[in-house]
């Protein structure tokens, strides 16, 4: 297991620079990012000149992207395009999305396996066919249409919740846009899960549980439902990183301060050191999220040691 | 033999003789392609100590009628009829909440495939330990004990050690012991083994046999044992149940069935059977034609398509009407007792020497 997890990172290395370093590029072709440090106005060229020699920008891109990961690894990323350094930014805006992103978890996890598992022992039951309905429908529907939809029911019509989330963002706050942000996921882990069960259902060794004389509570729980959570904590660990990078639509509509929103901004702004900064953070979340995923699969199923 | 004893003592239920005794039972499924007629009007009995053989080629309906004893088949999509009764209590009517205090505890099953009818995810050891747990409400160190002294009973060696594998870490002979030490955790007094060594070589088969054979003397229990190898039931039943599309054709004691058996397709099953002393050159005689299908089983006799004898038979009688299996040693066929007396000295016995 030790050496496995040794391995495991090293293999993220040239993960990580590859990455970064992808992403680096495609920042620097975008755009100019002194066009974007004057703002609406067109840059004087003699300051133009001067601010490109003070940020490097007129070393090749290679040497650029060097420096700048040196500087990460010292832990400076750099400072945004409001003067506030990319660290301080990273500081208030993570918190924010990893409490968006665990509530949206719990109801992946609570909602989504609960239906799953219903829906799976209920096969083509009303039951079912009417969860798999609300399930296609949310899946279809892009979520800035639900989130705007609850926002205006929730938040205008009825005034259940406030429109938009305050800037400490507490999790009562976030439990709306939790449940938008978890919404396609959530259907994802329900067809998942139903799938899953309605299968293990049938298989030899359910069969034997209930052949001991097992209470169906018992079968379901013990000897159904452990199997059957394999594939769906594999896709809830890889939505992990997905829900903290992609909630760039729910953070805008809801206003919420988070990594999501920090981003646009630092799109907009075409601000390298923003964009390269978070996305550096976030292929290290999906990274950590990868290799947790697949340490789970060792507790979950015996069969799988690693060495 | 005092078992056999107590149920003589035991109030006679209505009717049957045996410690388990299924009559007229009849199973069927619905399926998109319209009802499957799995059992067909079964009865047999089966008493303590004894142990009742029922063979027959797949899907004759031998795995269904022993799983639906237990009441694992799909409530959904299966509909019964019949009675099934166990020590005097009927199991067709009986509530799922009454059915789970018998299975495991009062009736046992040793399933066909050990890979797969064992949990993959728990250890052995705690596999075991649940149904001791759940029906005699043990302690788990009360149960790990027993469970120990059941994987002991069954011949794992270093049972205390091999408490704590998965079975995966079990070979395949391991495993089908285990799933018995499993089946006999509480003393089933009524045990279905559906195939149990089929999916083993013959050294650990024979094992196996004789571990059932042992059990089944220190505790009296009564046997199920479902094959399709006349070979295995030869050394282990007492008595033989051969079915066909789901009903019996024949029926009887293990010696008098194998010896002299009377009706066609027993006659078949046994030609199909190589010998090992038997004439390299010899062609071996399988049976034409497949089982057929329970959807729309053939009319009158179910096995008249595939008979070699059916034109002794006067008339259409095979096609027409459903010769029925009277009670104790019989068969269920139209030829008369003469005709099959000369059919089977004159054309099958010299087959099978």
């Amino acid at each position: 297991m030790g050496r496995y997890v040794i391995r495991r990172l090293l293999q993220m290395i040239p993960v990580f620079i590859g990455a970064t370093l992808l992403i680096f590029l495609m920042v620097n072709v975008m755009g100019d990012p002194i066009a974007g440090l004057c703002g609406d106005r067109q840059c004087d060229p003699a300051t133009a000149a001067q601010l490109e020699k003070e940020f490097g920008l007129d070393k090749p891109v290679w040497q650029q992207y060097l420096t700048y990961m040196g500087n990460v690894f010292t832990g400076d990323f750099g400072t945004a395009f409001n003067g506030q350094p990319v660290t301080e930014l990273m500081a208030t805006a993570f918190p924010v999305t990893i409490r968006l992103t665990i509530i949206a978890i719990v109801f992946e996890i609570v909602i989504g396996i609960t239906l799953g598992v219903v829906t799976g022992l209920r096969r083509g039951r009303p039951v079912d066919s009417g969860v798999l309905l609300v399930t296609l429908v949310v899946i279809s529907v892009p979520t800035f249409v639900t989130g705007l939809l609850l926002q205006l029911l929730l938040g205008v019509k009825w005034g259940w919740i406030k429109p938009s989330v305050s800037s400490d963002a507490t999790f009562g706050e976030l439990i709306v846009p939790g449940l938008v942000l978890a919404s396609v996921s959530l259907a994802y882990v329900t067809r998942l899960t139903r799938t899953s069960i309605a299968e293990n259902k049938r298989s030899d060794y359910v069969r034997t549980a209930i052949a001991k004389g097992l209470p169906r509570r018992r079968v379901v729980t013990r000897h159904l439902l452990r199997n059957s959570l394999i594939p769906v904590v594999t896709f809830i660990g890889t939505d992990i990183g997905a829900l903290m990078g992609g909630a760039i639509v729910t953070e805008r509509i809801f206003n919420i301060h988070g990594v999501g929103f920090q981003l646009y901004q630092g799109i907009l702004r075409q601000n390298t050191q923003t964009v390269v900064g978070f996305v550096t953070v976030l292929v290290l979340v999906f990274l950590v999220a990868n290799l947790l995923v697949d340490l789970l699969y060792a507790v979950l199923d015996p069969r799988i040691r690693y060495a | 033999m005092t078992t056999l004893t107590k149920t003589e003592d035991a109030p006679a239920p209505t009717g049957p003789e045996g410690f388990l005794s299924v009559r007229d039972l009849k199973v069927r499924f619905s399926t998109e392609d319209g009802i499957v007629k799995a059992v067909d009007g079964l009865s047999f009995d089966v008493e303590r100590g004894r142990t009742l053989g029922i063979v027959g080629e797949s899907g004759s309906g031998k795995s269904v009628t022993n799983l639906t004893v237990l009441g694992l088949h799909s409530p959904r999509t299966t509909t019964i009829e019949g009675e099934i009764l166990l020590d005097g209590k009927e199991l067709v009517t009986a509530t799922e909440r009454e059915l789970e205090r018998l299975r495991g505890n009062k009736m046992a099953m040793i399933f066909q495939d050990p890979l797969t009818a064992l949990s993959p995810y728990y250890t052995v050891g705690r596999q075991l330990s649940e149904p001791y747990m759940k029906h005699r409400g043990a302690s788990k160190k009360e149960a790990k004990d027993r469970a120990i002294q059941m994987l002991e009973k069954v011949g794992i060696p270093q049972p205390k050690v091999r408490f704590d594998d998965y079975p995966h870490q079990f070979s395949g002979g391991m495993r089908q012991r285990a799933m018995i030490a499993m089946a006999l955790m509480c003393d089933p007094e009524l045990l279905i083994a559906d195939e149990p060594t089929t999916a083993l070589d013959v050294t650990v088969q024979a094992q196996i046999l004789d571990l059932l054979k042992d059990l089944q003397q220190e505790f009296g229990s009564a046997i199920v044992f479902i094959t399709h190898d006349l070979g295995v039931i030869s050394s282990m039943a007492d008595d033989l149940l051969v079915m066909y599309a789901g009903r019996a054709v024949e029926r009887g004691s293990v010696k008098e069935v194998l010896r002299s058996p009377k009706h066609p397709y027993t006659w078949g099953l046994l030609s199909s059977m190589p010998r090992l002393d038997g004439d390299i050159n010899q062609a071996l005689d399988p049976i034409p034609g497949s089982p057929p299908s329970l959807l729309n089983p053939p009319s009158g006799c179910p096995f008249h398509p595939r008979c070699a004898f059916k034109d002794q038979v006067a008339g259409d009688l095979c096609s027409q009407e459903r010769p029925t299996l009277a009670a104790g040693r019989a068969a269920a066929c139209h030829l008369t007792a003469e005709q099959k007396q000369t059919i089977f000295i004159d054309k099958i016995q010299p087959r099978l020497r």
